[in-house]
Parts: C-alpha cells; sequence; structure tokens
C-alpha cells in the first residue's frame, strides 16, 4: 500500500469515527483541525485502524504523533515489516 | 465511507463490536430518529474506578434501541468513592434513577500479599467488602435509587500459577471469595443488582477482555472491543428495571426445536433424544427452552404445518417440552406474521415483548419485515448455536424472581378453561357468577413491593398514565401518608391469578390525583376494576376526600382505558390529543360497582 492509498483508508476512518461523511484529510491535519478530536475519540481512531489494516502500533508510538502524516507513516513501517 | 442502513441491526447479538465502536455516531443518530418511538426517559450516574467515556457512549445505543433515552452523570477518572461518600451538589441535583459502579479488579486496594496470615486475609477481604457495602448505604440514604455493581473479573496475571486459585493469598481465591459476598448482599438487598462481569469476561474470554496497552495508556480497565459486550449486558440490566424484558418465545417447530420435518418424516423420523448429535442439539434446546417457561416465560408456537401433525411431535418418547407448555399453539400455513400477531391478540401481551426463534433465514427476515417491532434474532443456521445466541441476546432478564414468575405460565393454561367455560353461559353476569372470583384488595405492603414495581414497569396496555417507578419509589409512596395505595389480587375457582391491579393517588389538600390505575390484561373484563374502585372511594371517604381526579396519558399501546374514566362516571375537566382530565366529586354514600367478587382486605 502505498501513502496515498494508506491516507484515503485512514480518511475512511476518520469519517465513520467522527460521522462525518465529507471530511477530507491530509498529512498536516491534526487534532487542532477536527473540532471533536480529542484523546477519548483519539482512542476510537486508533483501535478502528488497528483493526481495519490487522495492525497493532506501539505503546511508546502511541504517544507523540502529531499529525495524520505521521500516522500515515507509521502504518506503513508497520504494513511493510 | 459506508453508509450504514439498519443501526439498530448492528447492536443486535451476536454483534461486531469494531462496527458498533467505529460506526457509534451514525448508529445514534438511526436510533433517534427512528419516528414513532417514544422514548422513556431515564437518568444514569456512572461512577467509575477506570475511564467510563466509551462505556457512556456505547451503553447509550443499546439503551436506546431497547426504547430508553438516557441522560448521564459521569465521575470524574476513578472518583467513584468521593463522589458518594462526600458532599455532591451536582449529583443530588441530577437525582439519579441508578447509579452505576464501575469497578473492576483494578480497584481492588486490598490484595493478599505474601506477608498475610490466613487471619489477615480475612480481615483484607471484610475491608475491601465493607467499603463497597458503605458506598451502596450512603447512595441509598442520599438518593433512594437503583445500585448497579460489578463484581471483579479474574486477574489477567497469576505470579502463583494454578495455585493461585487455591492458596488462601492467591488473588483468584481473594477475588472468588469477594464476589461470593457481592452475591449475598445483592441476595438480601432488592435495590442492589449486579452486573456480572465475572462471567462476561470469561466468556469473552480474559484474553480478550483484558488489555495492558489501553489500562497503561488512557485507564480503560478492559480492551476496547469489550466495551460493547459490557454496554449490552449493562443495558439489559437497566433495561428489566424498566420493564422492557420480553415476556413470551414463539417457536418454530421443523429444524428447530426438532430436528427435520415432521410433516414428511413423519413421528418416527424427527431429530430429537440423545441417538445422534443433532437429536442432542435439539433436544437441549428444548430443556432450555423448558427452563424460562418454568421460570415466567410464555411459550407459542408458530410452524407451518397441519396441525394435528405438529401437535403429534410432541407425543415423541423423548421429547422434553409437551403440547401443554404452550399458551397458543398456531399450526397452519398461514403467513407467519399473520400468526404471530393473533397470537400477541389472544394472550394479551404486546408484540414488543414477543422473541421469534426459527431457523429459517427467509421465514425470519420477512417475519421482521412484517412486525418491525418483534425481537427477531439472527441465530444462523446452525443447530447447536441457537441456543447460545437466544442465551447471550438476554431478551428475558429477570430482575428478581417473584412467586408469580413460577406461576405465570399456570395463569395463562387457566385462561384457555375459563375461555371454555364462558362459551357455555348465555350471559356474562353468569359466567362471571359462576367463576366464584375472590379478590384480597390493600394498600402497598412491604411483601409485594417487588411483584408491583414489576407490574407497573411492565403493564403498557390497561394503563392510565404509563408512568413507571422503580422499587424504592413505590416505597416511598407505600410509606407516604400523602398517598393512597391499593394492589388487588384475584382468585377464582381455576386458579390463583396473582397480584394483577394496581392503584396509587397523591393527596393533594382535599383532593385525590391518580397517579397510576393499571391491570394485567389475563384479568381483563372481570369486574376486578370495579372493585377496585369501590375500594378506592371507600378509603379517599375515609380521609375525608371531596374529590378524585384521573388523567389519562394515551400511549401506542393504551388505547383500551381511553374511555375509562368516563364509564366510571367521572366527567371531563379538559382534554388535548394525548390526554385527558377526569374528576369524581365523591358522593356522601354510593352502593357498590363490583357484584361479583368477594373482597377481602388481608
Amino acid at each position: 500500500m502505498n501513502e496515498a492509498q494508506i491516507l484515503a483508508v485512514v480518511q475512511n476512518v476518520f469519517r465513520d469515527v467522527f460521522d462525518v461523511e465529507d471530511l477530507i484529510i491530509s498529512n498536516e491535519t491534526n487534532s487542532e483541525h477536527i473540532e471533536d478530536w480529542d484523546s477519548l475519540m483519539h482512542i476510537n481512531l486508533v483501535v478502528a485502524i488497528e483493526k481495519e489494516l490487522k495492525i497493532k502500533f506501539n505503546l511508546l508510538e502511541l504517544q507523540d504523533l502529531k499529525n495524520v502524516g505521521e500516522m500515515v507513516k507509521l502504518i506503513q513501517d508497520k504494513l511493510e515489516k | 465511507m459506508e453508509q450504514i442502513t439498519d443501526g439498530e441491526g448492528l447492536l443486535k447479538y451476536p454483534f461486531n463490536p469494531s462496527t458498533i465502536l467505529r460506526k457509534k455516531r451514525a448508529i445514534k443518530k438511526q436510533l433517534i430518529a427512528k419516528s414513532g418511538q417514544a422514548f422513556l426517559s431515564k437518568k444514569i450516574a456512572i461512577l467509575g474506578g477506570s475511564t467510563t467515556f466509551e462505556i457512556k457512549e456505547i451503553l447509550e445505543l443499546f439503551l436506546l434501541r431497547q426504547g430508553i433515552q438516557p441522560s448521564f452523570y459521569e465521575s470524574e477518572y476513578n472518583k467513584y468513592f468521593e463522589d458518594v461518600m462526600f458532599e455532591n451538589p451536582t449529583l443530588r441535583e441530577f437525582a439519579p434513577d441508578i447509579v452505576y459502579i464501575h469497578t473492576t479488579s483494578q480497584n481492588l486496594e486490598l490484595k493478599p500479599t505474601f506477608g498475610d496470615t490466613p487471619e489477615s486475609v480475612q480481615a483484607k477481604l471484610a475491608d475491601q467488602f465493607s467499603k463497597f457495602e458503605s458506598l451502596w448505604q450512603k447512595l441509598r440514604e442520599t438518593y433512594n435509587c437503583l445500585i448497579i455493581q460489578n463484581n471483579f473479573e479474574l486477574p489477567a496475571n497469576r505470579s502463583l500459577g494454578d495455585l493461585d486459585f487455591y492458596e488462601f493469598r492467591g488473588q483468584t481465591n481473594f477475588i472468588g471469595q469477594l464476589n461470593l459476598k457481592l452475591a449475598a448482599a445483592a441476595q438480601k438487598d432488592d435495590f442492589l443488582m449486579i452486573n456480572d462481569i465475572h462471567y462476561l469476561a470469561s466468556w469473552i474470554g480474559l484474553e480478550r477482555w483484558h488489555d495492558s496497552k489501553i489500562w497503561y495508556l488512557y485507564k480503560y480497565a478492559m480492551a476496547f472491543e469489550a466495551i460493547p459486550h459490557l454496554a449490552h449486558n449493562l443495558a439489559k440490566v437497566i433495561g428489566s428495571c424498566f420493564g422492557k424484558s420480553s415476556k413470551c418465545l414463539v417457536l418454530d417447530l421443523d429444524n428447530t426445536l426438532w430436528g427435520g420435518v415432521i410433516g414428511d418424516d413423519g413421528l418416527a423420523g424427527i431429530k430429537i433424544g440423545h441417538e445422534t448429535a443433532a437429536c442432542e442439539a435439539h433436544s437441549a434446546l428444548q430443556s432450555y427452552v423448558r427452563e424460562l417457561k418454568s421460570r415466567g416465560v410464555i411459550l407459542t408456537v408458530a410452524s407451518k404445518n397441519d396441525f394435528e401433525n405438529a401437535k403429534e411431535g410432541f407425543s415423541h418418547p423423548d421429547t422434553v417440552l409437551k403440547y401443554e407448555d404452550f399458551a397458543a399453539f398456531k399450526a397452519n400455513w398461514n403467513p407467519k406474521d399473520e400468526n404471530i400477531r393473533e397470537t400477541a391478540l389472544e394472550i394479551n401481551i404486546g408484540i414488543d415483548s414477543m422473541v421469534f426463534l426459527d431457523d429459517n433465514p427467509a421465514e425470519r427476515e420477512l417475519v421482521q419485515q412484517q412486525i418491525p417491532e418483534l425481537q427477531v434474532p439472527n441465530i444462523g443456521s446452525e443447530i447447536s448455536e441457537f441456543l447460545t445466541i437466544l442465551d447471550r441476546s438476554k431478551f428475558f432478564e429477570p430482575t428478581r424472581l417473584s412467586a408469580d414468575d413460577f406461576q405465570r405460565p399456570l395463569y395463562y393454561v387457566d385462561n384457555l378453561k375459563r375461555n371454555e367455560l364462558k362459551s357455555k353461559f348465555e350471559d356474562y353476569g353468569s359466567f362471571l357468577k359462576s367463576l366464584e372470583m375472590k379478590a384480597e384488595i390493600a394498600a402497598f405492603s412491604p411483601l409485594f413491593l417487588g411483584r408491583i414495581t414489576q407490574l407497573v414497569n411492565k403493564t403498557n396496555q390497561f394503563n392510565l398514565t404509563t408512568k413507571r417507578f422503580t422499587e424504592p419509589e413505590i416505597k416511598n409512596f407505600a410509606e407516604s401518608p400523602k398517598a393512597i395505595t391499593l394492589y388487588g389480587r384475584l382468585l377464582d375457582k381455576f386458579g390463583d391469578n396473582g397480584l394483577v391491579t394496581v392503584l396509587l393517588g397523591e393527596i393533594i389538600e382535599r383532593d385525590l390525583h391518580m397517579t397510576l390505575w393499571l391491570m394485567n390484561c389475563r384479568v381483563l373484563k372481570r369486574d376486578l376494576e370495579l372493585a377496585m374502585f369501590d375500594a378506592l372511594i371507600e378509603r379517599a371517604r375515609a380521609k375525608n376526600l371531596r374529590c378524585i381526579f384521573g388523567r389519562y396519558s394515551a400511549t401506542a399501546k393504551n388505547a383500551m382505558v381511553s374511555n375509562f374514566y368516563e364509564q366510571l362516571g367521572f366527567e371531563l375537566v379538559d382534554r388535548d390529543p394525548a390526554n385527558s382530565l377526569w374528576k369524581y366529586s365523591i358522593p356522601e354514600t354510593s352502593s357498590q360497582r363490583n357484584k361479583y367478587i368477594e373482597v377481602t382486605s388481608e
């Protein structure tokens, strides 16, 4: 999966979790841009992405994700392993 | 994004926890938009020993699905104890109907250590238990509400290995003893219910229940995937407190209660008993269904069959269920939804409190389309799974078992006999007379509070206001000098119908305002309501009251009593489309309206 494909999958997860049908995200999107993206809803995102792509994030990785781009990069690393 | 078309269906057991978690917002929108449904509003305080946000969110979905619209109070993280024990104006103002204490084994402060003696372990156990006991006591004193308490799940790790179970210093051993103490406390206390996460975690599997990552990061005491299971379980416990449990199980026969098709295979050919694996599975299902019946669930049949063939199936030497176990037996070639609607009318229960079990997916789908409010579990096509799915769906969740529960199926069988007798009389009065009815009519007494609460929360049709109350609230009315309370219990020559009617009026100055007037439909047209009215007038007169005000509030189900007060001789005071207010001036003397029932007040 390339970066664009992963971003599309992640975008779908965001749309479901925040229930916004036409939500568009980019690598620069962070929690400032989406009003409901707080630490509680963040878990829903993480859990849904893990399930969708059959990956597991590590404890340490999850603590300092700055934006969607970092998330996508992390996912790509995991999928390639 | 994938549009969901059936948010409600996603909550049906067996459900996919990931989908629920991911699409919770869309599901909620759909549930709320479902028009024509009047939600029952309830206030639920969640007091957590760990993070509860997601539990609240998913619990809301499962409650909405049961027709309950919750508002929530949520304690700060791990402040369940402080929130209760110290002055808490916010919670006081919130005035919860139910307090849910979401504690887990993470909240046990007094676990045994290797320095402990048997005596010091017992001391820890007593201390740990008394912490919860004092919590419940304080909740009762302050809020007079129902309490739902988690028991404790098994730990993820055991440094002692299997010895942890039987060594007196073992954590597993400690949790087992603590859970037994909770069970004993809840047995004695009608306001305390246990949410059995010990069972739930074991059922799902501790490997899937525990998630240390999510605990370290976010302080959730269980895996995210386990939360929908927890919420489903809890919603069923809460639903049962407010009369949302189902009452009747409608059963298909061929390939459901037995294997094979009786019309084709004949009595000797159907699979039931212990000969083969399939026989065993069908017998196990029958045994489970009989267990449901013996604790109060009404059984009926809806089968596409010739009646005689279908009936013959229950004469099989290995059948567990008998023809006499069913309160209605529809075996014909009409569409099943028609048969189920007829059954609902015959035995007088709401179709939304019926569950339909059928192995045929096409039949399930068709019936569900025709009767959206009917519960139709997707039991799949694997007979060994039917029982599991029926059980885990928790349709028939009881809060308590009352004497009435054990008697209920009998009432319905007796009703068949009464109907036979009725056809022999020319006029209705002589039929009523022949029943030799006796009623016990008296004020609410402690012994009957459980049954009265059950009736208040389950009765939909003969119910003037459809107001619901918890047992603590009913108890308050029973003890209040500003209320007149009456229950009625009816016996006749065929048997005891049990406690079947409840009245509650609140005194304001010199008038009585009827808060509740309801009656179980199995005693319709027996003049019991007249006997109750006689008793009500008598008690109101004794208190020197002038008028009785009665209100009718229309619901989807109580049209049968829309003119009830008029029939009793009340005058109309006010009316709008949904409500009418009626007034009755108490005369100095009046003659008894009830002619056929001998009344005692003991």
